[in-house]
C-alpha cells in the first residue's frame, strides 16, 4: 500500500514538473498573440490608413504585361498556332471517327483480348463489364469522343513529357530549373489553363487537348526522372565497364530498368487528362465532359450524377489495365 | 618504376596513383603535405584520401590479389584501373599504353576489348535473361547477333549454367547470378579481368566452391587479373601475388608465403594469423642448410673421419655435378664397412622432393622417420634438407 502510495507520489510530481515546463513553452506564443490583437484593434480604432490598406499595387502591370506578351504570342506566332491546330484537329477527328465506327461487339472484344493480354483475365472482364454500363446508359458515343480526346493528349503528354524527364534525369541543372516550373504547373487552378488554350487555338477541341495537355504532363515528366535516376548505379556502374556509350547506357540499360517508374507516371497523366475532361468541356470538347456540364446546367441532377460516374467508369478501366501491365512487367 | 622497357615487359604497370575525394583534392598533394596522415588530411583539408602513392605491376597471367578491409581503397583502386573514378594523379599503364591519358572514344575502345569486370553485387541487367545479360559486353561492341549467341553460349557452358540461357536474372541463386557476371566478364574476351570482390556476397559454401571453379578456370584460360578481396584465405587461395593496402596505401606486397611468413606488421601479422600456414609454405620456405654435403665418390673413412670432425647428425650424397644421391644418418655411416655398402644403402635412402612442392606430404613423412628430406630444384641439384626442427620452426613463427 505504501510503495503504490509513493508510486503515485512520485508520478505526480513527474506530471507536475512535465506540465510546469509545457507552460514555459507558451508564454512567448501567448505574447505574440496577445500583442497582435491589442496593436490590430488600435489600428482600427485609430483609422490608420496606411496599415490598414498596403500602400503599393502593382497587379494591374503584371496583369497587363502578361496580356500584352500573350497578344504578342497569339499575333506573331499565329500561323504556327494554326498549323498545330489544323495538325490536332485532323488527327482527332480521324480517330474520333474511327472509334464510333468500329461497332460494339468489335470495340468489347478488342478491349477483352488487351485487358486479357497485357493485364489479367479479371482485368478483361471487368472492362468489359464497365464498357456495357457505358453502353447501357446510352453514353457510349460521348465516351469514344472523350477516348478519342483522351488518346491524342497522353500521346502529346508523353512525347514531351518523356524526353524532358530524360534530360532532367540526365543533368542536374535541367532538374533544378524544370522543379519550379512543375511545381507551378501543378498547383495552378486547371481553369487557368483555358485561357492561354482559347488564345493560341480558339474554342473546341484543340483548346481543350492544350489545356488538358499542360494539367498532365509534370507526372509524366516526374516520375520519368526518378525512374531514371532510381537506376541500380552498380548496373549503370557495369554498362559503362563494358565500355557502353551515353546512348548504350540509356536505351540498354536506364530506360529499360525505368520502364515500371515511367509507366506509372504515364498513368497518373492518363488520370489526370480524364479528370481534366469536364474543365476542358468548358473550352468547347465533347464526350462525356459536356454531357456533365449540360446536365448541370440543365439542373437535371441524375443526368449529370450518371456522365460523372461514366467518367469514373473510364478511368477505372484504363487505370486497371495499365496498372496490370506495370505489375506483370515487374514480377 | 617508369623505366619505358619496364612497361612493356609488365601487362599493368601502376605508377604514384593517388586518389583524393573531396573539393580541393590538390591540397593533399602539396609537397609540405605529404607527411601527413590520412586522418590529419581529412580533418585538417576535409579531402578524403582513398589512394596514397600506390604503384604495383602485374605479370601476364598472373593472378594480382589487393586486399583491404572495407575503406581501405581496395575498390577505388581497381575502379580507377579501368577509370570508373578519374585518379588524381599518377599513371596506369596497360601493355604500355597510359589508360589515364585515353581520350572517351579510346577509353571505350579500351573497355570494350581489353578489361572486363566481375562485380560484388553483380551488375546484371534485370530485364534481360541470361543469355541477353551474358551477351551484354558483345552487343556493346556491335558483333552480329548471331556471333554474340555462339560466343556467349560458350561461356555459359563454361561456367556451368547450360540450360539456364533463357531463365531471368532475378530467379537465380546469388552462386549463379555470379556465374552470369563472369560469363558476361569473359565473353568478350578480354585480355585483363577484374574482380571486385566477385564472391563476397555468397555463402561460405558456396563461396568456397567458387572460388576452387575460378582456380581450375584460371589455369585453363590464364588471363591476367587483379582480384579484390577482404579475406586473406581467399587470397591465398587465387593469388599468385598479394599486396595488402590499408588506408589507401600498400603496406605490404608479395608472393602469398613471403606475407604469411613474414608480416610487415602487426596489422597484416593479425591478418594472417588465421590462415593455416601449411596451405602456403612449400618445400624451399622451410628448408635449412644440411649439416654436411657429401661428394661421391670418395673415401669411406675420410667421410667417416669428417662426419665426427664436423658432428654431422646426417649427411647428405651428391654426386659431381651437385645432383642429390641420397641421405644417410652418422649411425648408418659409421656402421657402413665398404663403399658398396654405402652405394646400396644410399639407393634405399628418402627420395628427395622439389622445392615448390606443398609441405604437407613433407610433415606426414617427418612424423614417420627422423631422417631429414632433401630439397632439390628442377635439375636435381640439393637446395637444402626438411627436418623435424625447421617443420617446427616455420610453423610457429
Amino acid at each position: 500500500m505504501s510503495v503504490s502510495d509513493k508510486e503515485m507520489a512520485n508520478s505526480r510530481r513527474d506530471t507536475s514538473r512535465r506540465f510546469n515546463y509545457n507552460l514555459k513553452k507558451f508564454y512567448f506564443p501567448s505574447v505574440v498573440i496577445l500583442g497582435s490583437i491589442i496593436l490590430s484593434l488600435m489600428i482600427h480604432g485609430s483609422g490608420f490608413k496606411f496599415a490598414l490598406d498596403f500602400p503599393f499595387d502593382i497587379s494591374r502591370e503584371i496583369e497587363g504585361s502578361i496580356d500584352v506578351s500573350i497578344d504578342w504570342i497569339v499575333i506573331t506566332f499565329g500561323d504556327f498556332f494554326d498549323a498545330i491546330s489544323d495538325a490536332i484537329k485532323v488527327v482527332l477527328g480521324k480517330l474520333r471517327d474511327l472509334l464510333l465506327w468500329t461497332p460494339w461487339p468489335i470495340m468489347m472484344s478488342l478491349v477483352f483480348i488487351i485487358g486479357w493480354k497485357i493485364a489479367s483475365l479479371k482485368i478483361a472482364i471487368m472492362s468489359v463489364t464497365g464498357l456495357v454500363v457505358l453502353a447501357i446508359v446510352n453514353l457510349w458515343e460521348p465516351t469514344m469522343v472523350t477516348v478519342a480526346i483522351m488518346i491524342v493528349a497522353v500521346f502529346l503528354s508523353i512525347i514531351i513529357g518523356v524526353p524532358v524527364g530524360i534530360l532532367a534525369a540526365r543533368s542536374d541543372s535541367v532538374d533544378t530549373g524544370i522543379r519550379p516550373v512543375l511545381d507551378t504547373m501543378q498547383t495552378m487552378p486547371s481553369f487557368v489553363y483555358l485561357v492561354p488554350g482559347i488564345m493560341l487555338f480558339g474554342l473546341g477541341n484543340v483548346a481543350a487537348i492544350f489545356a488538358t495537355v499542360l494539367y498532365a504532363l509534370p507526372p509524366c515528366i516526374r516520375l520519368t526522372n526518378l525512374g531514371i535516376r532510381q537506376v541500380d548505379a552498380s548496373v549503370v556502374e557495369a554498362g559503362r565497364s563494358f565500355g557502353s556509350s551515353n546512348m548504350q547506357l540509356l536505351f540498354k540499360i536506364q530506360i529499360p530498368m525505368a520502364i515500371p517508374t515511367i509507366m506509372a507516371g504515364i498513368n497518373q497523366t492518363v488520370m489526370m487528362a480524364l479528370a481534366m475532361s469536364t474543365i476542358a468541356a468548358m473550352v468547347g470538347a465533347g464526350g462525356l465532359g459536356i454531357e456533365v456540364l449540360r446536365a448541370m446546367g440543365q439542373l437535371r441532377e441524375g443526368e449529370a450524377v450518371v456522365a460523372g460516374c461514366a467518367i469514373v467508369i473510364l478511368a477505372v478501366i484504363i487505370d486497371r489495365i495499365s496498372q496490370g501491365y506495370v505489375e506483370k512487367q515487374a514480377s | 618504376m617508369t623505366g619505358k622497357a619496364e612497361q612493356v615487359s609488365h601487362q599493368i604497370v601502376i605508377d604514384n596513383l593517388w586518389k583524393v575525394f573531396g573539393n580541393n583534392p590538390s591540397t593533399a598533394l602539396k609537397p609540405e603535405n605529404l607527411g601527413k596522415s590520412r586522418a590529419e588530411l581529412q580533418s585538417e583539408f576535409g579531402q578524403v584520401v582513398a589512394l596514397r602513392n600506390v604503384s604495383f605491376h602485374v605479370e601476364k597471367g598472373e593472378t594480382f590479389v589487393v586486399m583491404g578491409l572495407s575503406g581501405s581503397g581496395k575498390s577505388t583502386l581497381v575502379r580507377c584501373l579501368i577509370r570508373l573514378i578519374e585518379a588524381t594523379s599518377g599513371h596506369i599503364y596497360v601493355d604500355s599504353e597510359d589508360v589515364t591519358s585515353l581520350d572517351e572514344k579510346a577509353l571505350r575502345d579500351f573497355r570494350r576489348t581489353k578489361v572486363s569486370m566481375v562485380f560484388q553485387n553483380f551488375g546484371l541487367l534485370p530485364h534481360r535473361n541470361v543469355m541477353d545479360n551474358a551477351c551484354y559486353g558483345l552487343e556493346i561492341k556491335g558483333v552480329s547477333k548471331y556471333e554474340r549467341y555462339q560466343k556467349a553460349q560458350t561461356m555459359l557452358d563454361m561456367v556451368g549454367l547450360n540450360g539456364w540461357e533463357s531463365s531471368k536474372v532475378s530467379q537465380l541463386s546469388g552462386g549463379m547470378q555470379q556465374r552470369v557476371g563472369l560469363a558476361r566478364a569473359m565473353a568478350v574476351e578480354p585480355e585483363i579481368l577484374l574482380m571486385d570482390e566477385p564472391f563476397s556476397g555468397l555463402d561460405p559454401l558456396i563461396r568456397r566452391q567458387m572460388r576452387s571453379e575460378l582456380a581450375e578456370l584460371q589455369k585453363e584460360i590464364r588471363k591476367t587479373m587483379v582480384f579484390i578481396t577482404h579475406d586473406l584465405d581467399e587470397a591465398v587461395a587465387v593469388g599468385d601475388r598479394i599486396a595488402i593496402m590499408r588506408d589507401g596505401e600498400i603496406i605490404q606486397m608479395g608472393t602469398p608465403e613471403e606475407i604469411i611468413l613474414n608480416p610487415v606488421d602487426d596489422f597484416v601479422s593479425e591478418f594472417t594469423e588465421d590462415v593455416s600456414k601449411d596451405k602456403v609454405l612449400n618445400a624451399s620456405s622451410i628448408s635449412v642448410t644440411p649439416d654436411l654435403i657429401w661428394t661421391c665418390p670418395s673415401d669411406l673413412n675420410k667421410l667417416k673421419d669428417h662426419v665426427s670432425k664436423v658432428e654431422a647428425r646426417y649427411v647428405v650424397f651428391v654426386n659431381e655435378s651437385g645432383s642429390y644421391l641420397g641421405i644417410l644418418m652418422r649411425d648408418d655411416i659409421e656402421q657402413t664397412g665398404s663403399t658398396e655398402e654405402l652405394e646400396r644403402k644410399l639407393g634405399e635412402s628418402p627420395v628427395s622432393i622439389k622445392y615448390s612442392s606443398n609441405v604437407k606430404p613433407a610433415i606426414a613423412r617427418m612424423a614417420d622417420s627422423e631422417t631429414p628430406i632433401p630439397v632439390v630444384d628442377s635439375d636435381n641439384i640439393v637446395l637444402g634438407v626438411i627436418t623435424q626442427t625447421s617443420i617446427l620452426t616455420a610453423l610457429a613463427k
